[in-house]
């Protein structure tokens, strides 16, 4: 297959069908499917909901089954390849009809419609469920070429990687030592940022590249710029999407410490609360500074790259009080054996 | 000799200032005059980490080139060279930047020499040996600013005074000068109250040809009779003077009024 070792293609997949947005969405799809069915055997609208509501009786067991029996497996579905993974989901449907068909006959009424009826209906919703997330995945994806370019482009701010040039070759002369830490740092930053960043990453290497580009920030601003890192207590091996934190970082530096020639503190928290993992970033910010436009389009990079890995259980929230601004990030604790 | 190089005893050096807000970048300009110093008769006259404090340096240190980063808090390169024209004998200004795509269009456009970060020496070589022969120009400075100044500045006595717009009560043009007035007094500045009114937009009102007034400084309007003629008149926050409305701007007032 081509297409499988083309790196720019989209690396698809089956949905992680325990997480609680996806559920839903399967919910909300096949209830809707079921009320159609029931619009489109009925006369009228009281006949449409009497209908639905018997159509229900049979759907929601099954419903029910299916996704607990899905978020089960997950794990043993998603490693397989996708065809594989999508057939076996199918299969596993059929079962799970076969063996309500037998069991629940209660529930089909006095001459219920042969078997092969409910497989066809069946196979088709799954069809179109799956179908549905992965033309969803695509679309949420940066994986084409162009769009993969653009979200580099935009991560990289070329007026801090030419400044950081000048200031290491200032450094050269007089600081070889510290010039070459900052080089170090440089190319620590610009591999993760170069990178293939799909997979998660551990919030331990995360928080490294926090620390490589406040090393190269602080050689910039010198005093101006003070770091409080509260993320003694992160857990090292939750797992994040790449960049997640560093972009954030950056924002807040360039909006919050840059505009004033005073000094100013950016402080970091990152803690677990539960199965959540909270990051929340604080920085100095006058109301009539200029450029918002980029600071909300990188936020925008980074919320939807947060719904792409972790759908609805993930959040970013945003707070401008009247001297600062705020970043809160909620996303699920994942960890390195049940990504 | 503090900071002076050169190898010409006939030609004077070229005095230089250095405006960068980040300590490295000034620490390299340095390092970069000091090896053009073997070609080029130079000397720092002094080192600035804001257009503010360039300001004041150059209101004590004469400089004939001031190398100006363009992005700095508080006030930015490109408004820092527009109070600097206002020097007895204004100095040459080279901008350096890292990255400013819009800027870089507008000073090709209006051929205002700048420097690209990192500096190349061969380029600072260049720029340094066209100093003194490009003067600035106010109108092209004015051109190529993107947002309107902060300050207005005025000259007293060989030194540049500033003055932040946020003060300014009003404006008011007589003959050559406009008045800047503030609740603590009044300054004379060179410029043209259209351009002024151009620049800062929606900030003034215009209640009389030769006459803006700060929005936020409107108190009120009142009906006033002077040698048997009725006019109306603006109250002020913070002077006890009244500006005229001409009968031609009274439809301002009225949508001031309205909101």
């Amino acid at each position: 297959m081509a297409r499988s070792i083309d790196q720019n293609a989209y690396a698809g997949g089956l949905p992680n069908f325990r997480n609680l947005g996806i559920l839903l969405r399967i919910g909300l799809i096949v209830n809707a499917l079921a009320f159609a069915a029931a619009i489109v055997k009925s006369a009228d609208l009281s006949g449409a909901w009497r209908q639905f509501i018997e159509i229900c009786a049979l759907v929601e067991p099954l419903l029910i089954l299916s996704l607990l029996a899905l978020a089960a497996l997950n794990d043993l579905l998603r490693r397989l390849p996708y065809s594989a993974g999508a057939i076996a989901v199918v299969a596993l449907e059929l079962a799970l009809t076969t063996g309500f068909y037998v069991e629940g006959r209660v529930l089909l009424g006095e001459r219920p419609a042969p078997l092969e009826r409910y497989w066809l209906l069946v196979a088709l919703t799954t069809a179109a469920l799956l179908a549905y997330f992965e033309l969803r995945g695509r679309a949420l994806s940066p994986a084409l070429p162009e769009a993969r370019l653009q979200a580099l482009q935009a991560r990289i701010r070329p007026h801090f990687l030419f400044n950081s040039i000048n200031a290491v070759l200032s450094l050269i002369r007089q600081e070889p030592r510290r010039a070459e830490a900052a080089l170090e740092d440089m190319a620590g930053l610009f591999r993760v940022l170069m990178a293939d960043n799909r997979e998660l990453t551990p919030l331990a290497r995360e928080l490294e590249l926090c620390h490589q580009y406040i090393g190269i920030e602080q050689l910039r601003l010198g005093d101006r710029l003070k770091v409080e890192w509260h993320t003694d207590k992160a857990p090292r091996d939750a797992l994040v999407p790449p960049l997640v934190l560093q972009p954030l970082l950056e924002n807040a530096v360039y909006h919050g410490i840059e505009p004033r020639s005073e000094p100013g503190t950016v402080s970091i928290h990152v803690y677990a609360l539960r199965d959540e993992l909270h990051a929340v970033l604080r920085n100095p910010y006058r109301r009539d500074g200029d450029h918002h436009a980029g600071n909300k389009m990188a936020l925008a990079n980074i919320a939807e790259r947060l719904q792409l890995h972790f759908d609805a259980e993930a959040s970013l929230g945003t707070r401008s009080g009247a001297d600062a601004f705020e970043v809160h990030i909620v996303m699920p604790y994942v960890k390195e054996r049940d990504s | 000799m503090n900071g002076a190089y050169g190898v010409s005893e006939t030609e004077k050096p070229l005095r230089v200032v250095i405006v960068d807000d980040e300590a490295p970048a000034r620490s390299r300009m340095r390092d970069l005059l000091a090896e053009c110093a073997g070609e080029i008769a130079l000397e720092i006259a002094g080192e600035a980490a804001s257009g503010r404090e360039a300001l004041e340096l150059l209101s004590r240190e004469p400089a004939d080139l001031v190398l100006l980063d363009i992005r700095m808090p508080e006030m930015d390169g490109i408004e820092a060279a527009r109070h600097l024209q206002n020097l007895e004998q204004p100095p040459a200004v080279v901008f350096a930047t890292a990255y400013d795509d819009y800027a870089i269009r507008a000073f090709e456009l209006h051929a205002i020499d700048y420097l690209l970060k990192p500096i190349r020496l061969a380029r600072l070589r260049e720029a340094l040996a066209r100093a003194r022969a490009a003067p600035l120009r106010t109108d092209a400075l004015r051109e190529i600013a993107r947002a309107p100044r902060a300050h207005l500045s005025a000259q007293e006595r060989g030194r540049i005074h500033l003055i932040p717009i946020a003060d300014v009560i009003y404006l008011k043009a007589d003959l050559k000068y406009v008045t800047v007035r503030t609740a603590a007094r009044e300054h004379l500045i060179e410029e043209s109250l259209t351009r002024l009114e151009q620049e800062f937009g929606s900030r003034f009102l215009r209640v009389h040809r030769n006459c803006l007034v700060a929005r936020v400084a409107v108190r009120g309007f009142e009906r006033a009779e002077i040698a048997g003629e009725a006019r109306w008149e603006v109250l002020l926050e913070g002077v006890d003077e009244r500006i005229a409305v001409s009968r031609r701007q009274q439809h301002v007032m009225r949508e001031f009024l309205r909101g």
